[in-house]
């Protein structure tokens, strides 16, 4: 459908309302440039229909009014009501046609190249790429890479309450539901980062929920997965090796994973490559050294109710477990 | 007092009145929902670290700060809930299975082989004992032994408790965790112990 180009100044008075970065107007994958074309084809019949029914009632009000009585008045009424119960009929049967072709689209990708598999949690997002061989399976948070042009298959799953996934520039809303497993397909047509979030209430922070897709060329991809797949890199500086130290001794090390160290805890993020991700917690600070310690030094004044509990560190042991996250690339 | 008669109006309607204000006032009461602490204060969580224990350590004094705390440990919902999300995280089912035991005592045979006070509960899972409970003291903040001692004394609770944690999600496999116990899981009798664990039951 070619209707957008025909809406731009209508687009440009709703640029407003976008964020850029995440926005079902700034439709960059195959799933979301369907759903937004029918949502404008499905606005712009509305409003002829409603621009008619506004005109006709306005004409009626003004015209003089002539009583009508007798046969030709009943024929001219028989007329009337025939063509808005046929024109009714019609619009609603052309939506809901518009509407099943648009929603089998969405489901038809299904020689996906890539799966991952998203588990929702209280609050954040843990995206595992599965393989039968492990040495070639990883897993990160909040964060994930795609090839572009290319159908990826999402299994979504919740280990808590019910949430959603939603990247308004690449596809629809689905359910993360406890128990079961929905399946997402969908693929990113331009390189870029396109922000999503959890669009299902599932508590306290539901609003510091969200987490980046990046979608880039083939080989950016591979690289990047080369990348993820290695163990987390031995800390240089004297301080991050100090700051491993710590973060083994102390319960850091029981509910996250760092690969190639003994810290394998499952309940809390993977944080073997934590400093390539560009935000922690769940998109609430960008990573920097400052924002990890602020973080670890008191993550329920940053956002209250999440399971990480302020671990009772001396200034030098943060300091030097913030020099060792920072440098875990 | 001539005022507060109510000869101006009939019995019935003070009768129904007072209804409705009882009424208005359980439910002003259940609106009033339960505080929550999310942030332990760091002064707060070393002074949970200071129990005393009896010199056999079995039982002894908690501390002041948890009955400053209202003892939320045992009787806030929320504590219980996370306690029993760390019932699962840090793998207790692995040895004390769904609260009945395993390799480790069970919770629920209505013996505890360091007493069921809540400092015991605590030292057990901090320090570890012998004969293979591991301390989690480097696995888990003190806070958050607290919550879980909590969870798992009402798992073994002798009486019903009007704070419960969330449900499971899974089918049920022994009774919930705020229910009087079922007698039947007394009847089993408990784990032989060793000698250095106390008296036999």
């Amino acid at each position: 459908m070619k209707t957008s180009r025909f809406l731009f100044p209508l687009l440009v008075l709703l640029s407003g309302c976008s964020g850029g970065v995440q926005s079902a107007l700034n439709a960059q994958g195959h799933s979301a440039v369907a759903l937004k074309d029918l949502i404008i084809f499905i606005v712009l019949v509305c409003t002829a229909v409603w621009l008619a029914v506004v005109l006709v009632m306005a004409w009626a009000l003004m015209r003089r009014h002539k009583r009508q009585e007798g046969e030709a008045a009943e024929r001219k009424m028989t007329i009337a009501v025939s063509v808005a119960i046929v024109m009714t009929v019609l619009i609603v049967g052309v939506l809901t046609f518009a509407s099943f072709l648009t929603t089998r689209s969405l489901y038809s990708g299904t020689d996906a190249t890539v799966t991952i598999r998203v588990r929702a949690q209280q609050w954040w997002w843990q995206f595992i790429y599965d393989n039968a061989d492990p040495s070639i399976a990883f897993q990160t948070a909040n964060e994930f890479h795609i090839p572009v042009g290319k159908d990826v298959r999402l299994q979504l799953e919740a280990v808590d309450v019910i949430h959603s996934f939603w990247v308004p520039s690449l596809a629809g809303k689905q359910d993360n539901i406890p128990g079961r497993e929905n399946v997402l397909t969908l693929r990113a047509d331009k390189p870029g980062v396109y922000r999503g979030q959890c669009a299902e209430f599932c508590g306290l922070q539901h609003s510091h929920m969200a987490f980046l897709v990046v979608a880039e060329e083939e080989a950016d991809y591979q690289r990047w997965a080369a990348q993820q797949r290695q163990a987390a890199v031995q800390p240089v500086s004297a301080e991050a090796a100090a700051g491993r130290d710590v973060f083994m001794s102390k319960p850091c090390a029981a509910c996250h994973t760092v690969r190639g160290t003994q810290a394998s805890g499952t309940s809390g993020p993977d944080l073997t490559h934590v400093g390539s991700r560009s935000t922690i917690a769940a998109g609430l600070l960008e990573t920097t050294r400052g924002s990890l310690a602020a973080w670890i030094a008191d993550p329920q004044t940053l956002k209250p109710g999440n399971n990480m509990p302020i671990v009772p560190l001396t200034s030098d042991e943060l300091r030097q477990i913030s020099a060792y996250m920072e440098g875990l690339k | 007092m001539a005022a507060l008669s109510f000869r101006h109006g009939p019995a019935w309607l003070f009768k129904i009145g007072a209804l409705f204000a009882a009424l208005g006032m359980a439910a002003a009461i259940g609106w009033v929902r339960q505080p929550r602490e999310y942030r332990v204060d760091p002064p707060i969580s070393a002074a949970l670290e200071q129990i005393r224990l009896m010199p056999n350590t079995i039982s002894g004094a908690p501390p002041e700060v948890y009955f400053a705390l209202n003892q939320t440990y045992e009787t806030g919902g929320f504590d219980l809930s996370q306690g029993k999300r760390f019932y699962t995280w840090f793998g207790c089912a692995s040895c004390h299975g769904d609260g009945r035991g395993g390799s480790g005592p069970s919770f629920m045979d209505g013996w505890w082989l360091y007493g069921p006070s809540m400092v015991s509960i605590v030292s057990s899972i901090r320090d570890g004992r012998p004969h293979g409970m591991p301390a989690f003291k480097n696995k888990m903040t003190i806070d958050e032994i607290w919550q879980l001692s909590g969870y798992i004394k009402s798992i073994g609770a002798y009486k019903a408790s009007v704070s419960a944690p969330s449900r499971n999600d899974d089918r049920n496999t022994r009774p919930a965790e705020n229910r009087a116990p079922a007698a039947t899981l007394f009847e089993e009798g408990p784990n032989p112990v060793h000698p250095d664990q106390g008296p036999s039951p």
